[in-house]
């Protein structure tokens, strides 16, 4: 395929574009759905096609076709830069294209267990089972589970030399039940909400023990609507990891990607509530507060071998010690800020214009455990698993629903609590950082449906984390 | 016959007699500029083709996509999608395909939207940026083209087209932002620099921006604020999925709105838009979802509907298995008030231009919480006065609507941006009795 993608380059070339890139991409998508033991959905999808970017000037165009003639490739390459042609006529600063390495290379999601290779009829009883243990539990109305797979193959060329292929794996799923009062409904979700995915194959699934927490979750549902509802107050909040890991793609993982800063999103996802001329002075937050970027991790989500300009995967430190010191950026952003580029720049599917997005940015682990920060919390709440997410267009100002949370009085976890909030500002909410779990129970968290960009782009993007404490946060807020 | 009549045709031949099958198709064209700090830095454009393959093989279903056309491309996805579909457990729930049927007449489709160039949307970014000097523009113009063909081994076939064509963006001070928008089916009914224009104004009327103190306002809601409303009505009550589960508000035949509010379907409505089927081949209808305040339907894919003991109401789209069926032509019943006058009849309260980052809370109650951006601003005595800050608010938008709540609605219907996106929600501006904001941007 890297004579297709080289044939989409040429023809940008060809129509004056000073430089062009192309991805051949090759994706597929299998989704299973199980309601209440029944398969409610059972797809596999695929998408083959080219998608080429040329630069003219300081303007860029980008075309996209599914249609893998040459013919037809080498007009994607033309329409692309007769796009950027038009770019023109509304153009803005010079553009320049920080360096990187021209590499030519392959790269491949370690994995044990090919997720299309397990038989769907293991895949789907597993869902099925779980489903009918949450059944099982009286007052459980519904119950869901989901396992989706995804299997990418990439070719990318640019005009400078790189010619990168790379087969990148991502597994996961997860399971809900759901409990329906008179005039409310409580969820319990596992792993997480949305489901836990990760990169690697259906081991990545087998680890959570899917059916040895089914029962658990459901009875947690039930429970739930004849909890009582958390009061307002300010007070100390521990939060989960799953929770703690959205809270770091909200209120930092947003917040830093460069484009935003730079205002190339301000109409749709927004801007930043950082300012550049503050890089290495910004207080983000307490001494605890350590936040990476690492695309090299492991497992998580996040992680691949080279970005979609041909950027090596790189770990950038973002937090050290609570000061704000770097950001998620691309070869044009990163030139235009004076930054070295980050890596951190993809699209979704052959279709999508490449844009800054994250990688895995997660914070890094304290010391101690879970128990341990309970233990030592007179008074307080632990909230866990994401019920809904709110935050405005500087990242700035959010509140955070989860699914469950237990008083804390006296080291110990209390009573259960229903329909949990939780609503900050970033800096003084992560300037209360005061406690963090240690490696133990730091887990490389997966959230596969970051929503970026217009035409909209769906990003899988991970966040490490563990349990933490935060105090004097405004808890509880009502309708 | 047009290309995705043709793929159609050829999928289903390609299945023959070994299975009952459905095939749709999406073949044409998505375009989209985008502009931030006055200049376009986006510029893109996609050739779209897309087939959907459902099978159903002694009640076991699977369904697959391919971007993958040719001959043996599809040969081999017929076959696979067979072969995934045996496999399965039968699915209890699946509610067969419908035969032969008759859709409404409509050809939503202007040939200049669907020709159009990308000089043509740079020129509307042009009139847009244009409008507002001074300041920084950021958003984007988008036209699309699309054919629509449906067919199954029932024997259905329905086709069609549509254009789309968005002006939408922000301008922006050094301390504040104010949005325009405006959508439909020709691009060359959009007057840009007249959006440009509204958003500039907003802008500069926001700068100096107050924090309000938290609490109940009466609001009066612009059509973008409004149509987060009615999406998420769409999407949280009258799904007929969430009704099924025990999780939607809406109780037919209840006065559960305020009479003056009406909310429906409107596929033959002047300046309707997509094609008049939905992903089952479905037609669609004049569907009353509120009338007079009264819940009077709900929305059904084949599946839902079986499981309801009802019709289908034309609303299945893409991934309508997991979260139900959605309604692509909703219309919130105008008034005769023009914005001046539903200003004018709130003594003290806050003027919206847009909601952002809306999330439910509970999907049954639907509360919701959110934020105010790109226009915020203080009514006092009837008149708006000073510019606030982006407010936060968690507020039940079936309470927001109840009866009594509704005091007001704007002659300016339109279709509006909402939290899901432009191109759904045609609706005029609201003036509610309260609206609960809980919190300032800073806290």
């Amino acid at each position: 395929m890297f004579d297709e993608a080289g044939l989409a380059v040429q023809g940008a070339l060809d129509a004056g574009a000073a430089y062009a890139d192309a991805r051949v991409v090759i994706s597929k998508t299998e989704t299973i759905n199980v309601r209440n033991q029944n398969l409610d959905q059972m797809d596999r999808d695929e998408a083959i096609g080219v998608g080429v970017r040329a630069l003219i000037g300081s303007s860029w165009g980008f075309a996209a076709t599914a249609d893998l003639t040459n013919a037809s490739i080498r007009a994607a390459g033309e329409r692309a830069a007769a796009i950027a042609r038009a770019s023109g006529l509304v153009s803005g600063p010079p553009m320049e294209f920080a360096d990187v390495p021209v590499s030519q290379d392959s790269w491949e999601t370690p994995y044990d267990e090919d997720p299309f290779a397990v038989s769907t009829s293991e895949k789907v009883d597993l869902l099925v089972n779980v489903t009918k243990t949450m059944q099982g539990v009286d007052g459980v109305a519904i119950a869901t589970g989901n396992l989706t797979f995804y299997d990418t193959n990439k070719w990318f060329v640019s005009s400078q030399g790189h010619r990168i292929h790379q087969h990148i794996v991502e597994s996961g799923g997860g399971y809900d039940a759901t409990a329906i009062g008179e005039a409310e409904t409580q969820r319990r979700s596992y792993p997480q909400s949305f489901g836990q995915y990760e990169t690697g194959g259906f081991e990545t699934v087998r680890k959570w023990d899917y059916e040895g927490n089914a029962q658990r979750i459901a009875e947690q549902a039930v429970a739930l609507l004849t909890a009582d509802e958390m009061e307002e107050s300010e007070t100390n909040l521990i939060l989960e990891g799953s929770q703690l890991a959205l809270q770091i793609h909200e209120s930092v993982g947003h917040a830093i990607e460069l484009d935003r800063i730079l205002g190339w999103e301000a109409a749709f996802a927004g801007t930043s509530h950082l300012e550049l001329e503050r890089l290495h002075t910004h207080r983000y937050g307490s001494d605890l507060m350590n936040i990476t970027a690492d695309a090299t991790l492991p497992g998580a989500l996040g992680t691949f071998g080279y970005d979609d300009e041909g950027t090596p995967a790189q770990r950038v430190d973002i937090v050290k010690n609570g000061t704000w010191v770097g950001v998620l950026s691309g070869r044009d952003s990163a030139a235009m800020a004076g930054l070295p580029p980050g890596g951190m720049v993809r699209g979704d599917g052959y279709n999508r214009l490449p844009m800054v997005r994250m990688t895995n940015v997660g914070l890094l682990p304290g010391e101690g455990t879970l128990d341990d920060i309970i233990s030592d919390t007179e008074d307080g709440v632990y909230m866990s698993t994401n019920r809904s997410w709110s935050i405005d267009d500087k990242r700035l100002n959010f509140q955070f629903g989860t699914e469950i949370a237990w008083e804390v009085k006296n080291g110990k976890l209390g009573k259960m609590l229903k329909n949990p909030t939780y609503t900050g500002i970033t800096p003084q909410f992560w300037g209360t950082l005061d406690r963090l779990a240690g490696e133990s129970e730091w887990v490389h968290w997966g959230t596969p449906n970051c929503g970026k960009g217009q035409p909209m782009q769906v990003a899988h993007t991970g966040h490490s984390a563990s349990p933490g404490r935060f105090s004097n946060v405004r808890v509880g807020v009502k309708a | 016959m047009n290309r995705g009549q043709n793929l159609v045709n050829e999928t289903l031949e390609m299945v023959g007699d070994r299975c009952e099958a459905e095939v749709t198709a999406d073949v044409g064209t998505h375009s989209l500029t985008r502009f931030a700090n006055s200049f376009i830095h986006q510029n893109v454009s996609e050739d779209v083709e897309q087939l959907t393959l459902k099978v159903e093989v002694g009640g076991r279903v699977a369904s697959s996509t391919t971007t993958g056309t040719t001959p043996d491309a599809l040969a081999r996805f017929v076959d696979a999608t067979i072969e995934t579909a045996g496999s399965q457990p039968v699915d209890e729930d699946w509610a067969g395909m419908g035969g032969p049927t008759e859709v409404i007449a409509a050809d939503n489709w202007d040939a200049d939207t669907a020709d159009a160039d990308p000089m043509a949307r740079a020129e509307a970014v042009k009139a847009f940026v244009d409008a507002g000097e001074g300041l920084l523009g950021a958003g984007f113009c988008q036209t699309e083209a699309r054919h629509h063909a449906y067919g199954n081994s029932a024997g259905r076939r329905v086709h069609g087209r549509f254009t789309t064509a968005v002006v939408d963006g922000i301008h922006q001070t050094s301390s504040s932002a104010g949005s325009g928008h405006a959508a439909g089916k020709a691009l060359s009914g959009i007057d840009a620099g007249a959006v440009g224009s509204l958003a500039a104004q907003r802008a500069r009327d926001s700068v100096g921006a107050f924090d309000a103190k938290p609490g109940e306002y009466r609001v009066v809601l612009a059509p973008e604020a409004a149509a987060t409303i009615a999406i998420f009505l769409n999407v949280y009550g009258f799904n007929g999925k969430m009704a099924e589960e025990g999780m939607s508000f809406a109780e037919l035949g209840e006065q559960q709105f305020d009479e003056e509010f009406c909310l429906w379907d409107g596929p033959t409505d002047p300046g309707a838009l997509y094609v008049p089927f939905d992903n089952e081949g479905t037609p669609k209808r004049h569907l009353e979802l509120v009338k007079a305040g009264v819940t009077t339907s709900l929305l059904h894919t084949r599946r839902t509907a079986k499981k309801a003991g009802t019709e289908s109401t034309g609303h299945g789209v893409p991934g309508a298995e997991m979260w139900g069926p959605f309604a692509i032509n909703m219309f919130v019943g105008g008034g005769d008030k023009s914005v001046e006058e539903l200003v004018a009849g709130v003594d003290r309260g806050i003027y919206v231009s847009t909601f952002n980052y809306c999330r439910v809370l509970d999907p049954k109650s639907l509360v919701v919480t959110g934020l105010t951006r790109n226009g915020t601003f203080m009514i006092e005595n009837g008149k708006i006065t000073d510019p606030v800050t982006n407010m936060r608010f968690t507020q039940s938008f079936v309470d927001a609507l109840a009866p009594g709540k509704v005091e007001g609605l704007g002659d300016d219907a339109r279709y509006a941006d909402s939290e899901f996106g432009p191109l759904f929600v045609h609706t005029p501006s609201l003036q509610l009795a309260s609206w609960n904001f809980t919190g300032g941007a800073e806290g």
